[in-house]
């Protein structure tokens, strides 16, 4: 038996492997590609939407919407808004909603990241189980309790710690105080978005450490390495850009809350980079504030806001989830 | 080939030489107990006062115990190990903090405005400062179930397609649209509202009702039953699906007969956890629900009440009775939540048992 | 040999056999007694026992293989000589493990200094992916908080051993994992050296490398086994007979993982004294 040496000839053409579906499953098909796309659509539609809504305000505001730090609504005597002498500018609110979250970001990574590296390093199994269940939980809390515990329980001590940072770090720019009041400040928000967000970033935190290569951690400690020593060698830099994203999903809830922020901060329009002193407001809850008394155009301007924080919190999620689930997937 | 085994092998008992011994646990607790005793101490004889100079002092003390106990017996490697250990539960104490400190405000704050009539009746005649006797939250617990009926209703289908596009299908728009049905799920709840009111109030309805808040809880349901139901459906083992397709089934067959039906209880769990999400949502029915005071079961027209909002309300008309109102309303929401929840783990740990 | 006496009804008398025969082969390689001793060594995991009663003396200086077929607890039991075992949730163990006359498992024991005597390298290749070549090597120096005076020199020693080191000499800080699997496997080889063990545990250590890297490695394992004790567990037997001087052999039944037989590698291969070790080394079955 030889071989015909034929090959550069005689390819044979290729079979055409047709998998044609029948009418029933091209229609299965076409409903669930439908109902796939409806995240597409919803998105879509809640920008053209806001955007239509928004859409004279922007006009007429220009880029002074994003850079201004006036809300002022001019009515003439008719009681009709005068859309050219209004002002509105979401500066203010998108520094207190920056402000806001990066405290709550700041305070809850460390706290998240032992918590985490605990739950799947160190806890034994029923401490493990009780404490994942309860951080599940904590998750599911209506922002509302978490605004009404922070307005009855957590306030006062809160400001008792703002007093602290203020006695020993007043020096600093942002904690600087001239009046004696502590309360309502954009550091007890912060305090009070930490605690929604620690669930968040511990539960994505505790996904990435665990899925750290076994091989890896086992090499570490046939080396003599202590826990420590193999949770920095290993752990840390494997998970280490999940934690960003973790932790930027956290900014992502934080930035979009209401009804905490509404409830604990002292809602004033202005721009403050003062993290002791009682006012600011994020950009959810002015707009929800804002909204019980605006008349038609000012509503429309809310709109307009409403399109910038979705915006905004769409680019940080999607930003996030690109790392997360880059880190879930690579070798490194 | 049985010939050799030893008679005598019953004897051996398993043992674990790794586990910390009674005497390194005796350590441990010394070493606990005193901190505790330097703690008080410290803060005795200084002008420290207050629970944070306590927790304060009482951590710096058990990490240095701790470190120059490991570093006189193992060496610095095992004393800097000791500190992030020490550091490691101290996360956890702090994580717990705000856990107990919420469930035990709830449950004190809550219980005096227990009362029946909560459930008998709604805010119709009544003012939230009324005695804790009179009115309730009927019409916001009916509420409630309306919206949230409503929301499940658009979302369970929507969210099971998606799922099943993003597991069965597998089209070309797979990732992205994984990647938008994430982002979904970061959508601030205060924008869905305002969707609502932007798409459908103002052009159309004009005035706030109960199908309006349904609306906007949906938008904030479908990404985590989308979610929740893909991480169910991507368990099923994949030779289920081949054997439905070898059996000469077609794949529209395979999943609906075979793939959902196995998926069962997960998919439950994925409602469930859906509707805990959404039932405390307060910023979009602030919005769009109206927030009536009285009983109204027609989600098409007037304004309807929820616990949230009612929560709402009776928080911010600040007085010491609508303050009991609002952590009372919280108490029997959280309740429900919880319920949920458990609902839901029992069903998840009976698919992981199968 | 210390324990031979008291155990001549169990299979551990095996051990003597081993005794016996590595005491013929101690003055031709020169080696320095006893490094490390199991001595009935059991283990479990959950409720399951997968090792049963196994006593075996290592001697300085010597390769010594393990082989058996799959699922007898040739891993497992190397496992338990660093006390690697015990972090599989559930595990539990019997017997002692003598490292210079001291058992490993005594209450009070440093287990990472355990860990630094008896260096390990396992099936898969595992450098650390985000350490250059150089800082992997000398990882476990940092791991461990150790000093050295001359880290370079160290560097280069560790790879010469390893002989790696002609191949990467000019890219060391390049990261560990650019180099080929087998390149990776004598990197980790390289790594364990560094903390200067008595002991190195290998386990399946060829198992995912192609036959030139498998070569490589098992000129390496020579190099080194003048200088150190070496245990090597291994599915094949051509690897088990060009680099080892005693082995071992394991067999489990169904049941928990026995030792059948060990002895001088020449002794296994051509005149095994049980039918089971014939069995498996002519390949009638396993």
């Amino acid at each position: 038996m030889t071989i015909a040496p034929n090959r550069s000839t005689s390819l044979p053409a290729r079979r055409e492997l047709s998998n044609k579906p029948r009418l029933s499953d091209r229609v299965f098909r076409g409903v669930a590609t439908g109902g796939g796309l409806s995240s597409l659509v919803i998105l879509g539609l809640i920008f053209i939407f806001l955007a239509n809504q928004g859409y004279q305000v922007l006009k007429s505001e220009g880029f002074g919407f994003i850079t201004g730090s006036n809300w002022l609504v001019v009515q003439d005597n008719a009681g009709i808004t005068d859309l050219a002498a209004s002002e509105f500018g979401i500066a203010a609110m998108l520094v207190g909603t920056l402000l806001c979250a990066t405290i709550a970001v700041i305070i809850a990574i460390p706290i998240s990241v032992l918590c985490a590296l605990y739950l799947t390093f160190y806890a034994p199994q029923v401490i493990k189980r009780i404490m994942v269940a309860l951080i599940d939980l904590m998750a599911a809390f209506p922002s509302i309790l978490f605004g009404m515990w922070g307005f009855f329980v957590l306030m006062p001590h809160a400001e008792y710690w703002a007093r602290l940072l203020h006695k020993y770090f007043g020096w600093l720019p942002f904690f600087k105080m001239d009046v004696d009041i502590f309360e309502r400040s954009p550091f007890v928000a912060g305090v009070v978005l930490a605690t929604m967000i620690i669930p968040i970033i511990t539960s994505i935190s505790r996904e990435i450490f665990s899925q750290t290569p076994l091989d890896r951690i086992q090499a570490a400690y046939a080396l003599g390495s202590t826990r420590w020593a193999m949770i920095k060698a290993v752990v840390i830099p494997y998970g280490r850009s999940g934690v960003v994203g973790g932790a930027m999903l956290g900014l992502g809830r934080a930035m979009g809350e209401t009804v905490a922020v509404y409830t604990v901060l002292n809602l004033v329009y202005q721009i403050n980079w003062q993290v002791l002193i009682g006012a600011g407001g994020n950009m959810a809850s002015m707009i929800l504030l804002k909204f019980g008394e605006a008349g038609p155009t000012e509503i429309q301007a809310l709109m307009a806001a409403g399109l910038a924080l979705f915006i905004l919190t769409l680019i940080v999620n999607s930003i996030a989830n690109i790392i997360v689930s880059k880190t879930g997937s690579k070798g490194r | 080939m049985t010939a050799k085994i030893p008679e005598v092998k019953a004897k051996v008992k398993p043992t674990k030489p790794w586990a910390p011994t009674t005497r390194e646990r005796a350590v441990d607790i010394g070493a606990i107990l005193l901190a505790i005793l330097g703690t008080f101490i410290a803060v005795g004889l200084s002008e420290l006062k207050g629970k944070l100079a306590y927790a304060g002092v009482f951590l710096l003390l058990i990490i240095s115990i701790n470190f120059i106990q490991n570093y006189l017996r193992s060496g610095i490697a095992a004393a800097k190990d000791s500190i992030a250990s020490t550091f490691a539960v101290a996360g956890v104490l702090v994580t717990l903090l705000p856990i107990v400190s919420i469930l035990y405000a709830i449950f004190e704050r809550g219980k005096t405005g227990l009362k029946f009539n909560l459930f008998t009746s709604d805010m119709k005649l009544n003012g939230p400062n009324d005695p804790l006797n009179q009115g309730g939250l009927l019409h916001a617990l009916v509420g409630s179930g309306i919206m949230v009926t409503i929301a499940l209703l658009i979302s369970l289908p929507i969210g099971i397609l998606t799922a099943i596009y993003l597991t069965e299908i597998k089209g070309l728009l797979t990732r992205p649209i994984k990647f938008l049905v994430q982002s979904m799920s970061g959508v601030p709840s205060i924008v869905a509202g305002l969707f609502i009111l932007s798409a459908i109030v103002f052009p159309i309805t004009k005035t706030p009702s109960g199908l309006m808040g349904g609306f906007a809880l949906a938008i904030l349901m479908i990404p985590t039953i989308a979610r929740t139901s893909e991480e169910v459906l991507l368990l099923i083992p994949e030779d289920l699906r081949e054997a439905g397709v070898a059996l000469g089934g077609t794949q529209w067959r395979t999943i609906s007969q075979i793939v959902v039906p196995a998926a069962k209880s997960g998919l439950i769990t994925a409602v469930i956890l859906g509707v805990a999400r959404v039932a405390g949502e307060t910023a979009p029915l602030v919005l769009v629900s109206g927030g009536g005071d009285a009983v109204n079961l027609n989600p098409a027209a007037g304004p309807m009440g929820s616990f949230p909002f009612y929560i709402w309300k009776s928080f911010t008309f600040g007085t010491p009775e609508s303050i009991a109102r609002a952590w009372a309303g919280i108490f029997i929401l959280l309740l429900l939540i919880f319920a949920l929840f458990i609902t839901a783990r029992l069903l998840g740990g009976d698919r992981n048992k199968k | 040999m210390t324990n031979s006496t008291e155990k001549e009804t169990t299979p551990s008398s095996l051990s003597s056999v081993a005794a016996a025969a590595a005491s013929k082969k101690k003055q031709s390689t020169g080696a320095q007694g006893v490094g490390l001793e199991a001595r009935g060594i059991h283990a479990w995991f959950g409720d399951k026992l997968v090792l049963e009663d196994i006593s075996l003396d290592f001697w300085s200086g010597t390769v010594t293989a393990l082989i058996g077929p799959s699922g007898c607890g040739k891993s497992t039991f190397i496992r338990t000589l660093n006390r690697m075992h015990e972090f599989i949730p559930g595990a539990a163990m019997a017997g002692e493990v003598l490292l210079n006359g001291r058992d490993v498992y005594e209450s009070g024991t440093d287990v990472t200094k355990i860990r630094l005597k008896v260096g390990m390298v396992f099936q898969k290749p595992n450098p650390f992916p985000s350490m250059t070549i150089a800082d992997n090597v000398l990882a476990g120096l940092k791991l461990a908080q150790l000093k050295v005076p001359n880290k370079d020199d160290l560097l280069e020693e560790c790879l010469l051993r390893a002989g790696l080191w002609s191949e990467v000499k000019d890219r060391l800080s390049a990261y560990g994992g650019s180099l080929s699997g087998g390149q990776q496997q004598r990197l980790c080889i390289a790594r364990s050296l560094a903390v200067r063990p008595e002991i190195l545990l290998m386990d399946e250590p060829c198992s995912a490398l192609d036959p030139g890297s498998t070569l490589r490695i098992e000129e390496t394992i020579s190099e080194l086994s003048s200088s150190m004790t070496i245990i090597i567990v291994t599915h094949n037997m051509q690897q088990a007979a060009r680099v080892s001087d005693y082995t071992g052999f394991f067999l489990s039944d169904g049941g928990p993982g026995q030792l059948v037989e060990v002895g001088a590698t020449s002794d296994i291969f051509s005149r095994p004294k049980d039918i089971r070790t014939e069995n498996y080394v002519t390949g009638r079955f396993g």
